[in-house]
C-alpha cells in the first residue's frame, strides 16, 4: 500500500503489474480499529459515493461505503498519522485542476488569498475605492441643488434687468423695495465666476461692487473696518456664489488703481482693514491722545468700549500712536495700558 | 535729606521698556540719572544686581511697578556705556557705581589740595578718606578703591603720584 499525496495505490506483492489507486478526494472520513485476538488492526475508511468518471477497478459497484485496510505489522499507526496529515492539508485541492476554492461574495470572485505587503496594498486600495464611491453619492444631491440654485440667480437676475428696462413704469418705491428684497436673498446681478471668469477682469468688477457695497457700512463704523468684517458682511449679502477670501483680498488690492475711495491698508502686526480714503490717519491719533489724556490711561478694551470699535482696531490705533510717539505703555501683571508720553 | 524722587518715579510706563526708540531713549537716560542720585544720596559704591530689584530704586511699591531683570540690565548697561559702572565680576552679579567719576574726584581731591597749599606734601590714603581734616568734604569716607582710582587719574595728568609707604599707599601731590 502506498499513500502519496493524491491517492492510495496498492500494489499487488506478488504480481508487480497488478496496481490499484483511489484518489485521496473521495475519503470521507477514516478510523481504526484495534486489534484483536485473530484480528489484525485494521484502518476503516469510508468512502463518497462514486464519481461518474471514475476508472475502471476491481468492482464497478460496491454495496458497501468503506473499505478495510488491513495491518500485518503495526504499520497501522504510522499509516494513520499519514493520513491524517493529507487529510488535513487536502493537498490535491491546490492545483487549480481539480476543486475550485469557495468563493466568498461576489464581490471578491476570482481573488486568491492575499498574502504578505501585495495583499495589505491591494486591501488598503479596495478600501479607498469604496470610499470614493461612497463620497460621490452622498454629494450627488448637493449638485441638484446647486442646479436649482443657479435657476433661482437666473430668475432674480432676469427681474433686475426688467426693472431697469421699465425704469419710468415703475414707481421709484417700488423699484427700491424689490431691490431691498433682491439684496437680502442675495445681490442682484451677483458677479460671479461665470459672468465674469476668473483673473483680473473678475477682481475689477468684483472691487466695483464692493466700494458700492461698503460705503454705507464702512460710515456707520467710523471709516474703518477689519476685513474679517467685510468678509463677513458681503458673504452675508451674498446669499449664493460666496466670495473666498483671496477673491475679496485681489479684489481689495485693486480699489487704489480702479480709483475707488477705499482703501485696503496692512498694519504692522499684520491685521488688513478697508478704510474710507476720507479717514485720515492723523486725525484718528490725535483723537486717541485726546481720549487717553481725559482717562489719564486706557487699555485697548476700554478704548474700544469708549469708541464702539472692535478691540482689534482699537488696539492698532492705540499702537500706531505709541509708534508715533504720542503714547506709552505700562506693561504689567495687570495687562496693558497706554498713557501719554510724557517722557 | 531725605532723597527726592522725580516724578517718572510716580509714572508707571517708566517701568516698563518703551518699544518705541525716541521714547526709549529719554527714559533711559532718566533711570541713568535716577540710580547715580540715588548712590550719591546713600554713598553706594557697589551695586548687587538681585539686590538692585528688591531697592526701592528699581521697585516702586507704591505703585507696585518694579523694572523688569532685563530692563535692570539694559539700565545698567546703559551706565556702564557712559563711564558710570564697572563690572566686577564676568557674571555680572556686581558691579561699582561711580557715580563721580574718578576724574572729577581726582579734580575735588586736588582743588582741596591746592585750596590748603599743600602741595608737594605726602598724605596716606587713609588720611585722605578717613583723616579729621577732611572732614566735611566731599570725598571723605571715599572708598579705598575709589580714591585709588582717582588719584590714578590724577597720576595721569601729572598732578600727582602714588606712592607706597611701609605697609599701605600713599600719594604725593606736586
Amino acid at each position: 500500500m502506498i499513500k502519496c499525496t493524491h491517492r492510495l495505490i496498492w500494489r499487488d506483492v506478488k504480481n508487480h503489474e497488478c496496481c490499484i489507486a483511489m484518489p485521496l478526494s473521495q475519503i470521507l472520513f477514516f478510523e481504526e480499529q484495534a486489534a484483536g485476538i485473530g484480528k489484525s488492526a485494521k484502518i476503516v475508511i469510508h468512502l463518497h459515493p462514486t464519481l461518474t468518471n471514475k476508472e475502471p477497478g476491481p468492482y464497478q459497484h460496491s454495496k458497501y461505503s468503506f473499505i478495510k485496510l488491513s495491518f500485518k505489522e503495526h504499520g497501522q499507526i504510522e499509516f494513520y498519522r499519514r493520513l491524517t496529515e493529507e487529510m488535513t492539508q487536502k493537498r490535491w485541492e491546490n492545483t487549480p485542476v481539480s476543486q475550485p476554492i469557495p468563493t466568498g461574495t461576489g464581490s471578491q470572485a476570482g481573488r486568491t488569498r492575499a498574502v504578505g505587503i501585495v495583499g495589505i496594498e491591494r486591501k488598503i486600495e479596495e478600501k479607498r475605492k469604496e470610499t470614493d464611491k461612497n463620497i460621490s453619492e452622498a454629494f450627488e444631491d448637493l449638485s441638484k441643488l446647486m442646479v436649482k440654485a443657479k435657476e433661482m440667480v437666473e430668475l432674480s437676475r432676469s427681474i433686475a434687468n426688467k426693472i431697469k428696462d421699465k425704469q419710468g413704469d415703475i414707481t421709484e418705491d417700488e423699484t427700491i423695495r424689490f431691490k431691498s428684497y433682491l439684496l437680502s436673498m442675495g445681490i442682484a446681478n451677483p458677479v460671479t465666476r461665470e459672468t465674469h471668469g476668473s483673473g483680473t477682469h473678475y477682481h475689477l468688477q468684483l472691487a466695483k461692487q464692493l466700494g458700492d457695497m461698503l460705503q454705507a457700512p464702512l460710515e456707520e463704523r467710523g471709516g474703518m473696518m477689519a476685513l474679517t468684517e467685510v468678509y463677513c458682511l458681503v458673504n452675508r449679502a451674498r446669499g449664493m456664489e460666496l466670495l473666498s477670501p483671496e477673491d475679496l483680498v485681489n479684489a481689495c488690492k485693486m480699489f487704489e488703481s480702479l480709483k475707488l475711495p477705499l482703501r485696503l491698508r496692512v498694519f504692522d502686526s499684520g491685521v488688513m482693514v478697508v478704510q474710507l480714503q476720507s479717514h485720515s490717519e492723523e486725525e484718528m491719533i490725535a483723537s486717541a491722545l485726546d481720549s487717553v489724556s481725559d482717562k489719564g490711561s486706557l487699555t485697548a478694551e476700554e478704548f474700544a468700549k469708549l469708541l464702539g470699535l472692535s478691540v482689534l482696531l482699537s488696539k492698532e490705533r492705540l499702537l500706531l500712536a505709541e509708534k508715533m510717539g504720542h503714547l506709552c505703555r505700562d506693561d504689567s501683571v495687570e495687562g496693558l495700558r497706554f498713557y501719554p508720553n510724557l517722557f | 535729606m531725605s532723597f527726592e524722587w522725580p516724578w517718572q518715579y510716580n509714572f508707571p510706563p517708566f517701568f516698563t521698556l518703551q518699544p518705541n526708540v525716541d521714547t526709549r531713549q529719554k527714559q533711559l537716560a532718566a533711570w541713568c540719572s535716577l540710580a547715580l542720585s540715588y548712590c550719591r544720596h546713600h554713598k553706594l559704591y557697589t551695586l548687587d544686581v538681585m539686590e538692585a530689584q528688591e531697592s526701592p530704586v528699581f521697585n516702586n511699591k507704591k505703585i507696585e511697578r518694579k523694572l523688569s531683570m532685563e530692563a535692570i540690565q539694559v539700565v545698567f548697561e546703559e551706565l556702564r556705556k557712559k563711564g558710570n559702572l564697572e563690572w566686577l565680576d564676568k557674571n555680572k552679579s556686581r558691579c561699582l557705581v561711580m557715580w563721580r567719576r574718578p576724574e572729577e574726584w581726582g579734580k575735588l581731591i586736588y582743588q582741596w589740595v591746592s585750596k590748603n597749599g599743600m602741595v608737594n606734601s605726602v598724605f596716606t590714603l587713609y588720611e585722605l578718606s578717613n583723616g579729621d581734616d577732611t572732614e566735611g568734604e566731599e570725598f571723605h569716607g571715599l572708598e579705598e578703591w575709589m580714591l585709588l582710582r582717582s588719584l590714578q587719574a590724577l597720576q595721569t595728568e601729572g598732578k600727582a603720584e602714588v606712592i607706597t609707604i611701609d605697609d599701605g599707599k600713599g600719594v604725593k601731590f606736586f
